[in-house]
């Protein structure tokens, strides 16, 4: 019998196993942030432990870093968090990319772009979307404070192996249908639990066609569908994306890691705990109306009625978010007016992301009653898009052009939206205050951003440009 | 961290089904280094009006529902984020077990790290514990050693939760040292993982 890349992945990093335990298994990569490491940091000097492998621990500042003057930090605990990370950076010895260095950015976008997450991998971070990494064909998962000390001290982790979930998406994508859309769609039509207990492996032709950043961006959003990790089996686009890059073997050792790599991928009777279907051409560009991805509809649909939901819970989910977001049963999605607008986050702030967002809002003006930011995942990042002149785009159309960080996907930093107002954002949750206290999140794609951006209202990007082709 | 063997509280019920992780501690209070005092964060925006004064709609501002020390939800609980803040600010509040019909992953392997007792019922059977304790004063005992619940009314239902951490939690061992003791093994696996490399 056939093994997937799940399977493959986890015995090669099982350290000790025994009856009624979870596996103890061994983590290749440790990333590390501000927010959930202080706790994990002060445990370790309690008890006189040191980190076991510092050379596979990498840290970085992006949870509460300002977005506008990094120089000024207003926020004293915010500034305790950082400061505080850089001391036991220091203290334990582990490499930082700080605010001041040209490698920092979102702890997500970062580690790819580096080459520290590499193929067959183990990763964690202290993160939810650490299954962004997974996109690599690495089993990559958020963990908690405590597992984030385990981790610094022994470097493994006890851990039950998840069940395997193949989730198959074949055929061409539609016009203005970006990778955003497609695991807003999974989750829309298969509920925010499908994945609770399950590792995803994302195949199929659609998924072999996309790029690495667009894999990232399905991969970073498996936890809205409650899976830890989900992952895509390692092939040419991969290597390609890999190859050249900081912490990346050279010359003989890439090739040597290409032949270890091209293994790990599934074998063609792999089985499978679950197994989703989904064809491309169903998938349109999608919008999020309520208080979890879940609550997700086509653009040209309208918001649901109560009538229609099946069970009495169903109801009062459905009451309890259009009450939160100010909306109506039965609203046409494109009558939403938009006051914000944020194109960033760790699942939608690369380079082809803003390529993405420029094609749309090129020689145009942002609405008059919209404010849009954009945050860049990265320095990296960052630079790229100022030497294609992406920046220059950005600001003429009236977006604000920032340094890199969470910022608004989360805002802990001062990028907030305002109670009872409306954000177009390409980040991951739309929870209840999640971006301000009373503030109402849409998800989209960083093109329907700029699209709303433009127009101050929900627009069908796919519509928008089959006419610009016409034209 | 104390463990328990046996709990014998008040429940309280919050029915409501995917509560995430960003209503169980907003992101305003992630910024402390600390482990402690939480608490008085748990559930902010729904526990507190703009004003800041107690919203007393909300189900644990209710009278009859002080001092619980078992919590009552609906599905999913502890979707998203995988901040340990989560189970801290529970603990921290006074929760020493939650009943729901399913948690999230990372949710729940957090409380089980915090001594904190994530216990998966039926979805009938929390409905029936839900009514139940919308009307106080409803007690339940948890019995982890058992893995069993009543409430000494006639209602008894039999929870599963792994031997690991069933020995954890009522022992309030600390699982770094546990590793530890394995170090052979971790030293082993890495020494060969240099030699394939």
């Amino acid at each position: 019998m056939g093994k997937s890349i799940i399977d493959k992945i986890w015995e090669r990093h099982v350290v000790h196993k025994e009856e009624g335990k979870p596996d103890l298994i061994y983590i290749d990569l440790h990333l590390v942030h501000e927010v959930t490491s202080p706790q994990a940091f002060s445990g370790l000097r309690m008890k006189n432990r040191k980190v076991r492998r510092p050379d596979k621990t990498f840290a970085t500042v992006d949870h509460n870093i300002p977005t506008d003057n990094r120089k000024v930090i207003n926020d004293p605990v915010a500034l305790n968090q950082m400061t505080t990370l850089e001391k036991n950076c220091m203290e334990f010895g582990i490499q930082l990319a700080g605010l001041d260095s040209p490698e920092q950015g979102i702890v997500h976008v970062i580690g790819p772009e580096l080459g520290l997450t590499q193929p067959g991998m183990t990763i964690v971070c202290g993160d939810s979307h650490t299954s962004t990494h997974g996109a690599f064909g690495s089993i990559a998962f958020g963990i908690g404070t405590s597992e984030v000390e385990h981790v610094m001290a022994t470097q493994t982790l006890w851990q039950t192996k998840p069940k395997s979930l193949k989730l198959e998406i074949n055929g061409e994508l539609n016009k203005g249908v970006s990778a955003k859309d497609v695991i807003l769609y999974v989750i829309a039509k298969n509920g925010i639990g499908f994945g609770t207990g399950y590792i995803i492996e994302y195949c199929g032709d659609t998924i072999a066609n996309m790029s690495m950043e667009e894999r990232m961006t399905i991969c970073n959003m498996s936890i809205e569908g409650g899976a830890r990790a989900g992952l895509v089996s390692p092939d040419d686009t991969t290597f390609a994306y890999l190859e050249g890059r900081k912490y990346v073997p050279k010359g003989e050792g890439f090739e040597q890691a290409v032949e270890n790599w091209i293994d790990l991928a599934s074998d063609s009777d792999a089985t499978y705990d679950k197994t989703i279907k989904i064809d491309a051409a169903d998938i349109a560009p999608m919008v999020s109306w309520g208080t979890n991805p879940s609550m997700t509809s086509k653009v040209t649909e309208e918001i649901p009625r109560l009538e229609d939901c099946e069970t009495e819970l169903e109801k009062k989910s459905l009451s309890g978010a259009l009450a939160y977001m100010g909306l109506k049963e039965g609203q046409k999605i494109e009558d939403i007016q938009i006051q914000h607008v944020f194109i960033g986050s760790c699942t939608n702030s690369r380079l082809e992301d803003l390529r993405q967002a420029t094609e749309i809002i090129r020689g145009k003006k942002i609405h008059p009653q919209v404010r849009a930011l954009v945050v860049p995942g990265s320095q990296q990042v960052k630079k790229q898009a100022e030497a294609e002149g992406l920046d220059v785009i950005f600001k003429q159309a009236g977006f604000e052009w920032r340094e890199s960080g969470c910022s608004m996907c989360l805002s802990m930093n001062n990028d907030i939206v305002p109670s009872g107002e409306h954000c177009a954002s390409t980040s991951n949750r739309n929870f209840e205050g999640r971006q301000g206290s009373g503030a109402r999140t849409h998800l989209v794609s960083p093109m329907m951003a700029a699209a709303a951006a433009i127009y101050g209202h929900f627009v069908d990007v796919g519509a928008l440009l089959a006419a610009e082709t016409v034209q | 961290m104390d463990g328990f063997k046996t709990l014998h509280g008040k429940a309280i019920a919050l029915d409501r089904a995917n509560v995430d992780t960003d209503q169980i501690i907003p992101k305003q209070f992630l910024k402390r280094i600390e482990k402690t005092g939480f608490g008085q964060f748990l559930f902010y925006d729904w526990r507190f009006t703009k004003e800041g004064e107690p919203n007393p709609d909300f189900e644990l501002n209710r009278k009859e529902n002080q001092g619980a020390p078992i919590l009552i939800a609906n599905e999913n609980f502890g979707c998203g984020s995988s901040r340990e803040h989560a189970p801290w600010a529970l603990g921290d509040y006074g929760f020493k077990v939650i009943i729901a019909p399913s948690f999230a992953d990372i949710f729940h392997q957090n409380c089980l790290k915090n001594g904190l007792l994530p216990i998966s019922l039926p979805a009938e059977t929390v409905d029936y514990l839900l009514e139940r304790a919308k009307n106080q004063p409803y007690e339940l005992k948890v019995d982890l050693e058992n893995e069993c619940i009543e409430d000494g009314q006639g209602f008894t239902a039999k929870f599963f939760i792994n031997d690991y951490w069933k020995k954890m939690l009522i022992n309030g061992w600390d699982e770094i040292e546990i590793t530890l003791q394995l170090e052979d093994h971790i030293g082993n696996f890495e020494r060969k993982e240099i030699v394939r490399q």
